[in-house]
């Protein structure tokens, strides 16, 4: 009786979805989006614009970070959560490398700049990859054949751990760094300035998406990554190391956290312990959006969760304001969800995606 | 056959006494298995006798609890199924599986993996050729990919990639299941070809009679044993073979 009961209102969804009204609330938020930038883009089309070029470079490094989801969630069909931290712990040794060690700042020569913040890019990528392939090895490949829900309860909890790694190492409050990358305007919109810094984070992560497109398409060991992310017996059958495999994946992964990591160090020249959980919250929503496991797609969900972030918090016309940028994140999560589980660049698999 | 052979012998695999375990189901209960250079072994019995598991057995894939697996004489029983590709077993497995979102090409491609020439464009080349002319229907599927095709196209691809691996011993699971009678009788005639270039070949099927007639020899098994080791031409005149796999009621 009871279950009768509660099967009712998903019927009575079956029925809307059959009548296809969903797809059509679906599209009509769409629409109602477009509407709502259209009219501020009319309104204000200075701020719009230079919206539009923050919201690209920001989502260029949100890429980085959604790709280590989709590589990790390709192969193992697992959400590693610990994988925003990682990233935090990633602008954390850029500060330690960077600042603390090789004392670069706004005062720093050219020359300085470069090769420190160089060393600090390589430090960090080995840092997070090794960190990262590593919690693969203690915390997720005991529990390969275990119940799904057992590697997610650890991702959970090595997320709390390495948290509580940069508590310990940066403090409760934000930390701030000097303006390594040079601050002058490349060019203005409407009266608003795009700062070299920007520009320069924004471009360094393109050789780094060009590198991750080349290594996965093009090498034996990308070849070898993504035979196991479609049958790992398959993959183990043609003599790729399928443990080997995943660990570099990870290694891969974690690589790109890192260079994320410096690169919003340098972008916000503001970092903290707890960045990882809501920028991990806006990558995992992009690789999501993208369509999760799919590479390109995460890069795009990222740079469309970019943009609407910045409009969200630029925008003057009916913009919620960036009191609500994680609300939104979640929406847009949840959203995608129900409309379209595959994402926007995803396949539709008989399972949803 | 219970004698262990610590000598360079004529087998190129030999299977002592394995115990395969799924869980705490034992799948294998102590089975002795030997394929010698050369020849084409084949391996009947009814569903679930443990077919499937042998070749799980050999390719490092279920590690067998007891007993010894040898390949040219060295111990692999625990080696890792990457591993023991590269020391030269290929197999087309039961169930196929292909890479689905990979062109045909590229599952062939995938064959090579593991060989020391796999940038070798033209011995690539070359081998890719083989394939294709033994079966030339692939050859106009080359950009599909693997996951839209027939099933019995990707039995050829499974076959195919498997060859691209130049194995020393090749394990063939079912590799006539879901073909239509012609092509099967084409998968069979490619069997005697692939042996007949020098690659021995054990073979997992449940088309006995035919079977039979490529193998020299061949093992029933039933429930995970061993239950008759003999002469293909043999184990076709059997009685109980002719009954129970044959279909043959005289
Ligand atoms: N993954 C598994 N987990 C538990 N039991 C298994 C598993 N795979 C196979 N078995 C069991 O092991 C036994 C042997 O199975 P196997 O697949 O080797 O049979 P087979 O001879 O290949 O059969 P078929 O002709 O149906 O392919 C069966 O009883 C089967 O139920
Ligand atoms: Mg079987």
């Amino acid at each position: 009786m009871a279950t009768e009961a509660s099967r009712q209102p998903v019927s009575w969804f079956r029925g809307f979805y059959a009548a296809g009204v969903v797809p059509w609330v679906g599209r009509g938020l769409v629409v109602l989006l477009f509407v709502w930038l259209g009219v501020n883009l009319s309104k204000t089309p200075g701020d719009f614009g230079i919206l539009l070029v923050e919201g690209v470079t920001l989502g260029l490094v949100y890429g980085l970070v959604a790709l280590g989801y989709s590589l990790v969630y390709g192969i193992l069909e697992l959400i590693n959560f610990a994988h925003g931290d990682v990233f935090m712990l990633g602008s954390w040794m850029s500060l330690y490398i960077g600042v603390q060690k090789l004392g670069l700042d706004a005062s720093s020569s050219g020359f300085k700049v470069v090769w420190g913040l160089a060393l600090t890019l390589v430090c960090a990528m080995a840092f997070c990859g090794l960190l990262n392939a590593s919690i693969e090895r203690v915390a997720y490949r005991p529990l390969r054949n275990a119940p799904r829900l057992a590697p997610l309860i650890t991702a959970i909890g090595m997320s709390f751990i390495l948290q509580d790694v940069g508590l310990k190492q940066l403090g409760s409050a934000p930390v701030s760094l000097p303006n390594i990358l040079p601050t002058g305007t490349v060019f203005t919109i409407g009266g608003n300035k795009y700062g070299w810094d920007h520009l320069i984070v924004g471009l360094s992560a393109l050789p780094v998406l060009a590198l991750l497109v080349w290594l996965v398409q093009r090498t034996r060991q990308g070849r070898g990554m993504r035979a196991t992310a479609q049958d790992q017996e398959a993959a183990a059958m043609m003599g790729i190391n399928v443990n080997g495999t995943i660990w570099f994946t990870f290694m891969i992964a974690g690589a790109l956290a890192g260079v994320a990591g410096l690169l919003y160090a340098l972008y916000s020249t503001n970092i903290a312990y707890d960045q990882g959980f809501t920028l991990g919250l806006i990558a995992f929503t992009s690789a999501v959006l993208g369509g999760i496991g799919n590479l390109p797609g995460a890069v795009l969900g990222a740079i469309l969760i970019g943009l609407i972030q910045q409009f969200n918090e630029g925008l003057s016309w009916h913009a919620p304001g960036s009191d609500w940028t994680q609300s939104i994140v979640f929406a847009i999560l949840i959203l995608i969800l129900v409309f379209r589980p595959e994402g926007l660049l995803g396949e539709r698999t008989p399972e949803g995606g | 056959m219970s004698a262990a052979a610590a000598v360079p012998s004529d087998n190129i695999l030999e299977l002592e006494n394995v115990q395969t375990f799924y869980g705490s189901i034992e799948a294998l209960k102590g089975i002795s298995i030997e394929v010698k250079h050369g020849e084409v072994v084949t391996l009947i019995g009814a569903n679930g006798a443990g077919k499937s598991t042998t070749l799980r057995s050999i390719n490092g894939l279920n590690h067998p609890r007891r007993g010894r697996i040898r390949f040219q004489g060295r111990d692999i029983t625990h080696a890792s199924p990457h591993d023991i590709v590269e020391r030269g077993i290929a197999q087309s497995p039961e169930g196929r599986r292909l890479f689905p979102r990979m062109t045909v090409l590229e599952n062939l491609i995938m064959g090579t993996f593991q060989r020391k020439d796999r940038n070798n464009k033209k011995a690539v080349n070359e081998d890719l050729d083989r394939v294709y002319s033994l079966f030339p229907r692939l050859s106009e599927r080359k950009q599909q990919k693997a996951g839209t095709l027939s099933g019995g196209e990707q039995q050829m691809v499974a076959i195919g990639r498997a060859l691209m691996a130049h194995p020393k011993l090749l394990l063939l699971d079912e590799p006539s299941m879901g073909l239509a009678p012609i092509f099967v009788d084409r998968i069979f005639e490619i069997i005697r070809e692939i042996n007949s270039q020098g690659t021995p070949i054990l073979l997992v099927e449940q088309n006995a009679l035919m079977a039979l007639d490529v193998a020299s020899r061949g093992y029933v098994l039933e429930t995970g044993r061993v239950a008759l080791a003999d002469d293909a031409k043999k184990l076709k005149e059997n009685e109980d073979v002719k009954k129970t796999y044959l279909g043959v009621a005289d």
